[in-house]
């Protein structure tokens, strides 16, 4: 498998720690095979729904994840299982909502689109596009009102970058300096529309220019590349200079959503983004810089394929939620006198 | 505790400083809130007590400002955001629809939404058509949505700071004409349940439910009536969402017959709703239809003759009144 030379010149092992790769590799790996295990459980019709698999597009959660604190928030799209599972929900609660169960993430009541944990500072996958942009902003903005130096990573993808909410944002964002980091992943399509046919500006990154906020593109098929870029956003975000934009280049395997043949592209195209595969990138730069043994890689591979037929498992097993749960989580108010006919 | 005679921008303001000063993560955000002293000077001197990390202005971008309301209600703080009218607040209606509404249910209860948007709603002279529209129905019609509408002075301290405190997303509407409307406003703590009607008038005859701004034409109606020797009972809403319709079945028990007024537009309104509810729960009590007085099914042009044709008013009123007692007009 072919790695690009600049991926292979970063990869020194001074950069990142043993742990950093493996951490990445693990976090890759989980995110690969729970979504593919998902796919296969949609055909199956035990997931039902809307359903966007992140496929392909791993090493931005991974890079993101190793660059920033626990405490830091993250909000971002409808693609977002990759997410979650990066900030530290489990593959268990994560399969068991897909299943729509009681025991998932948000006992059943978000599906695919819409995880949130508070344990895990994630504020949700939201389903209207670039909607959380604004929310990011005013998460970040309640950062700053309360005197913390977290920020709030506020993710979308190239399609919410033509949202108005997108340019309210960065505006509020840079005059008042807030600590949020917006992060495009540019996927290249919004939907089937690629990014060329929805503006005349393409490089996303740019966007940020105009409102004088720092922004950079990125390569997004590589955690190192990811990771190195946040980091120097979040230090310049908690040096309390504002925000920071950067422009992720990744690439999603599958269609939009599960019922999209993505007609749209040829096929050299997508074989070209699977040579730059993230998770064989890091493999092979793990072996290559002899950082790990490939009996250190398999362990992994073993550990992660029994902790995705066990969250299969898990969401089989259990129940879905009963009907009263209706009625719950619509107002805090608890004898909230509901219209019942 | 004593009471003052205020205007509602003066018992708003109270309700908000009050809140302010009790409680730290309360901040007010929105166009012309802080150095303009706010569009109608509700905000009036809030900048000076609070300064401008909590009170806020915005560059005119409701969508945005509203969103920062909501991820910042999502990150522990309890965001004041004003729309100048809630013409504008269309705007943001993904923001409060969306998101406010459905932070609570997406999350499974894992994260709250308390927020209050607020500002006027209704007509308010000859705004023309984009100016003068109620949204009060609109915002009913939204689980995860509480939704407030009242001019009485009182009512609008006691429940602006209910709906502060209120763990729940709150629409809040006033009106631009009656910011400087008086009346007796308790000094201090005075809270006002969200969620129950009052009765402002007693009667035996008819019951005329109302709520905002209609309810000047109404108690003139029953001043008029009373002249014809007609008792009208008069009923304030002053929360839209939960709606006590405990209060209006009552009354229409007493009085078996009832006229909505509502500004807002006939089709889906809010008196279509309470025409639901009293059928259903006092289907046996009523000697006529459940009968409304709406704003005209149509836009709101400029012109006064058109303005008078258009909104409910106290002979429109009366003239509905006589039709539920089989009376000349």
């Amino acid at each position: 498998m072919t790695t690009t030379t600049q991926s292979r010149k970063k990869s020194s092992k001074s950069t990142f720690s043993k742990e950093t790769y493996l951490h990445w590799y693990e976090l890759m790996l989980r995110i690969r095979r729970f979504e593919e295990r998902a796919l296969m459980m949609y055909g199956q019709e035990k997931i039902r729904g809307f359903c966007h698999v992140y496929i392909g597009q791993e090493a931005v959660a991974a890079g993101i994840e190793s660059a920033i604190r626990r405490e830091d928030a993250i909000v971002t799209a409808y693609r977002q299982h990759g997410i979650a599972l990066g900030r530290g929900c489990t593959a268990d609660e994560c399969m068991a909502e897909l299943f729509g169960k009681a025991t998932g993430v948000v006992k059943g009541k978000g599906g695919s689109m819409h995880f949130f944990s508070a344990q895990h500072r994630y504020f949700g996958g939201n389903g209207i596009v670039g909607a959380q942009i604004p929310i990011g902003t005013g998460i970040a903005f309640a950062e700053k009102y309360k005197g913390t130096d977290n920020l709030c990573v506020t993710m979308f993808g190239d399609g919410a970058a033509r949202q108005g909410a997108l340019y309210e944002s960065f505006n509020m964002a840079m005059a008042w300096k807030l600590p949020v980091l917006y992060i495009v992943e540019n996927n290249g399509y919004a939907m089937g529309t690629s990014v060329q046919r929805t503006s005349n500006v393409t490089e996303l990154y740019t966007l940020g220019e105009s409102f004088d906020m720092p922004s950079e593109p990125v390569d997004g098929m590589n955690p190192e590349s990811v990771h190195e870029a946040v980091s120097r956003a979040a230090e310049h975000i908690r040096a309390g200079k504002g925000p920071y934009f950067l422009e992720v280049r990744t690439y999603r395997y599958k269609g939009h959503s599960v019922s999209d043949p993505a007609k749209y592209r040829t096929k050299e195209e997508v074989e070209s983004y699977k040579e730059r595969d993230p998770i064989k990138i890091t493999e092979n730069n793990i072996l290559q810089n002899k950082i790990a043994t490939e009996e250190e890689l398999k362990a992994i591979q073993v550990k992660i394929k029994k902790e995705i037929d066990d969250s299969v498992k898990f969401a089989e097993n259990s129940p879905y939620p009963d009907p009263s749960e209706l009625w719950t989580d619509n107002y805090t108010q608890e004898d909230y006198p509901f219209i019942l006919d | 505790m004593s009471n003052r005679v205020l205007p509602l921008r003066d018992a708003l303001r109270e309700a908000i400083q009050e809140e302010m000063q009790r409680d730290e993560t309360v901040f007010l955000m929105g166009e012309e809130v802080a150095e303009y002293d706010g569009a109608y000077k509700v905000s009036k001197g809030l900048l000076q007590e609070f300064g401008p990390k909590r009170v806020i202005d915005t560059p005119i971008a409701e969508l945005g400002f509203a969103g920062i309301g909501v991820g910042a209600a999502m990150n522990g703080l309890r965001p004041i955001v004003e729309f100048m009218t809630w013409n504008f607040a269309v705007l943001a209606f993904d923001q409060i629809v969306n998101n406010a509404a459905k932070t609570l249910s997406q999350s499974a209860g894992q994260f709250r939404c308390p927020i209050v948007f607020r500002g006027p709603s209704g007509s308010a002279g000859q705004l023309a058509q984009q100016h003068s529209q109620m949204f009060e129905s609109w915002m009913s019609n939204v689980p995860g949505l509480k939704v407030i509408s009242c001019i009485d002075p009182a009512d609008a301290k006691g429940l602006l700071k209910s709906a502060i405190r209120d763990n729940d997303p709150i629409c809040f509407m006033e009106s631009e004409l009656m910011y400087a409307h008086t009346g007796e406003v308790p000094e201090g703590e005075y809270l006002v349940p969200i969620g129950k009607a009052v009765v402002r008038r007693a009667g035996s005859d008819v019951t005329l439910v109302t709520f905002n701004k209609m309810i000047l034409p109404t108690l003139e109606a029953a001043d008029l009536l009373a002249q014809e020797g007609i008792s009208a009972e008069v009923i304030d809403l002053r929360t839209i969402r939960p709606l006590d319709h405990q209060t209006i079945v009552e009354s229409v028990k007493k009085t078996n017959r009832i006229i909505v007024v509502d500004e807002s537009w006939p089709f889906a309104s809010v008196a279509s709703e309470i025409a639901y509810e009293v059928q259903k729960y006092a289907f046996d009590y009523l000697d006529a239809p459940v009968t409304r007085v709406n704003s005209a099914d149509t836009s709101l042009p400029y012109a006064p003759t058109l303005v008078e044709a258009y909104l409910p008013n106290a002979g429109k009123i009366v003239k509905a009144v006589k039709s539920v007692l089989y009376a000349k007009a």
